[in-house]
């Protein structure tokens, strides 16, 4: 990055406090393909000066995977863990690229203890181009035919489907939607924890199955809005062989190119 | 001997609603084999909800076709019943179509011609489903969860419905031509199904009407005593159980008390692990999750006997559209046939569960079901009458993971990476801000 990210522990030994604590999550801070979204959206935010912290070390998983495996008590140990350093800090707004530690945020921590407003990235920037501090122009994307596939994590579980698109928009591309979109989404096969193991038998996968359907309209990207959807989907693109014409991007990396950041 | 009849009618209808009474009185016991939930709060939101799903039909429409034949049904079978009125009016006091002399010749014809319009469309709707169901392939109508019961099941809802339409057009086609000085306009659709009663005598004509009129009641009374042997309770239970349906997002998936409990005390350095609770507070081991019916809550159980069985929910699964066990519907009627199972064994045993030595998991719903679900909630947002087999699923394998060990090993392994790394794959928890200098 050429600039430097702060932690919570920095703003907090300046005695000050950020606007917006990003809640990077496991995946965005380790998996390869993640780091790029967390680092286009960090250069976003940097770019119209948002002021952003991030917990670094003393961030943990927000325990999605191990409690929609059934284990409540690891997610709560880290639930917990998490809320206590939260709250030490007096967070009070959070943003995240992952849907799904957007939902544990928001929807399972409150009682325990955890009260914050908790926003997906897309929500956020939309806010922000409402109050007019971001402004996109198509750039790079004119025209081109993007389909966006909806995680479920910010669809169905938790009712929004504008916010993504609405900063697709402003790319100025051809936006087309799938025969099952919004709350007729299909899930890319990650949720439920079962991006951490190997699906039950089938007679295909289900990021195959999602991946040939976005496919069918020959976009020259399809969008996603969760790292884990990014996964399946990107996998599901080679698989067909379809890798060097579609491109798989979070909406955050679509938006920093337009913007050539 | 002039009253027996009449006696023989109200014979028939005491004993067809006490029996009625009697299944109510046993589904709502099954009922409250459940955990107690409450889902009494924001009643304005609730009302709204079973107004808008139940009463409207507001999902059902959002596959058109089956949703615009089954308001004609629906419609037909609410208004229609109105009817049922008059028939326990003449039953009782051997009157004949005594709403005539009540609402007047003028308006009664408009009202029976109405009925006979509703009527015609529930034939309509009746023979097309019967159609997509036995010869036109609709996938999930024709799955193979749904053979046997589920689909004789099905088949004789249409067929009776059929039946008591026919009966009843029958019933006002004889009256028609025994005395169209009285009738002549009230009978749009049935005086000219039936020209050839022309031919008949007046008391041929009686006979059959009388008949049409018995079986159309005897056939009521029937058909509401096989509601609750069948899916199609849903027709009383679709209003409950939107009324106590969930109102959080989707999302939310509820958090154990008990481990908060135990995870603060872990937590607090303070804590003397070895006290004795305190005073009223003691200890009642309870189960992690959901094992057998009675893990399960009230509106869970609810739900088993408010589903219809229609499959919405297994064909937008994605673990079930890519071929694998898991069926949302079969959640549902599979922890019904247990709730089932469970009621006549208290039946027989004097209101007491006697052991079976079965279980809800592994002896009915398996375990590589339930680990091929995304909890993508899509058959909660399909389902017409919002049924949340998921919570179900979710409940199950809080079971399996809480109280028997048994994730699949790599869940296992992700669950202590969380644990041990905080992160569910095993990379350092010191190496989170690494991205930032890459």
């Amino acid at each position: 990055m050429d600039f430097t990210i702060k932690t919570m522990a920095d703003y907090a030994a300046e005695g000050k406090s950020p606007e917006v604590l990003f809640w990077v999550g496991c995946a965005g801070s380790f998996d390869d393909r993640a780091k790029k979204i967390t680092r286009a959206f960090c250069k976003i935010l940097n770019k119209i000066n948002v002021e952003f912290a991030v917990l670094g070390q003393e961030e943990s998983c927000t325990g999605d995977p191990a409690k929609r495996a059934g284990n409540e008590f690891v997610f709560q140990m880290m639930a917990l863990t998490n809320i206590e350093v939260l709250n030490a800090y007096e967070v009070k707004k959070i943003v995240t690229a992952c849907p799904h530690c957007f939902n544990t945020l928001k929807n399972e921590y409150p009682s325990l203890g955890g009260n914050y407003q908790v926003l997906h990235h897309t929500q956020f920037l939309k806010d922000l181009m409402n109050e007019g501090r971001l402004k996109i122009e198509g750039g790079s994307f004119k025209g081109k035919k993007i389909t966006f596939h909806d995680p479920c994590y910010l669809g169905r579980a938790n009712d929004e489907y504008e916010a993504p698109r609405m900063l697709l928009e402003k790319l100025d591309a051809e936006l087309v939607e799938m025969k099952r979109c919004k709350t007729n989404g299909l899930c890319c096969g990650a949720g439920g924890a079962q991006m951490f193991k190997e699906p039950e038998k089938g007679n295909k996968d289900i990021n195959i199955e999602r991946t040939e359907e976005a496919l069918s309209f020959e976009p020259k990207v399809i969008a996603t809005g969760c790292p884990f959807c990014n996964t399946m989907m990107t996998d599901g693109v080679k698989h067909f062989n379809k890798n060097t014409e579609v491109e798989v991007k979070d909406i955050v990396e679509l938006l920093a190119e337009a913007e050539d950041l | 001997m002039q009253y027996i009849d009449n006696v023989i009618f109200l014979i028939l209808l005491i004993a067809g609603f006490g029996l009625f009474a009697k299944s109510l009185k046993e589904l709502y016991r099954n009922i409250k084999l459940g955990r107690e939930i409450d889902r009494t709060d924001r009643k304005a939101e609730r009302w709204a909800i079973m107004t808008r799903v139940a009463l409207g039909q507001s999902k059902m429409v959002k596959r058109p076709i089956a949703g615009i034949l089954h308001i004609f049904v629906y419609v037909g079978f609410v208004i229609i019943n109105i009817e049922l009125l008059e028939i326990i009016i003449d039953g009782i006091f051997g009157t004949h179509r005594f709403l005539q002399s009540v609402l007047g010749d003028s308006f009664y014809a408009f009202f029976t011609g109405f009925l006979e319009i509703l009527a015609a469309l529930v034939v309509l709707a009746v023979v097309v489903f019967f159609i997509r169901r036995n010869f036109y392939g609709v996938k999930r109508l024709t799955m193979k969860e749904l053979f046997g019961w589920p689909k004789q099941d099905a088949n004789w809802i249409l067929i009776i419905e059929f039946a008591l339409m026919v009966a009843f057009f029958t019933m006002n086609g004889a009256d028609f031509y025994a005395d169209s000085t009285r009738f002549s306009s009230n009978f749009p659709i049935s005086k000219h199904l039936f020209p050839f009663f022309g031919n008949f005598s007046i008391e041929t004509l009686h006979i059959f009407e009388k008949s049409a009129w018995w079986f159309h009641f005897v056939g009521i009374l029937f058909f509401m005593n096989y509601l609750y042997y069948s899916k199609h309770l849903h027709i009383i239970l679709a209003f409950p159980n939107t009324w106590f349906a969930n109102l959080e997002k989707k999302g939310k998936f509820n958090n154990l008390d008990s481990v908060t409990k135990e995870i603060k005390l872990m937590m607090d350095p303070n804590a003397d692990p070895y006290a004795a609770p305190a005073e009223g507070e003691a200890e009642i081991p309870s189960k992690f999750g959901a094992e057998d019916i009675f893990d399960l809550n009230q509106h869970q159980l609810m739900s088993a006997y408010s589903c219809t069985e229609c499959g919405r929910c297994t064909s937008v699964c994605p673990a079930n559209i890519t071929g694998k066990k898991l069926s949302p519907r079969l959640i549902m009627m599979k922890t019904r046939d247990r709730l089932e199972e469970v009621g006549k064994n208290l039946n027989k045993n004097g209101g007491k569960f006697v052991d079976d030595g079965k279980k809800l998991l592994n002896d009915y719903i398996t375990k590589e079901e339930l680990w091929a679900c995304t909890t993508c909630n899509a058959c909660v947002e399909a389902c017409p009458v919002l049924i949340d087999p998921l919570s179900i699923i979710f409940e199950m394998r809080r079971f399996l993971v809480m109280e028997q060990s048994a994730a699949p090993q790599e869940l296992n392994l992700m669950m202590t990476n969380v644990e041990n790394n905080a992160a569910p794959w095993q990379y350092n928890q010191a190496d989170r801000l690494n991205w930032a200098n890459d």
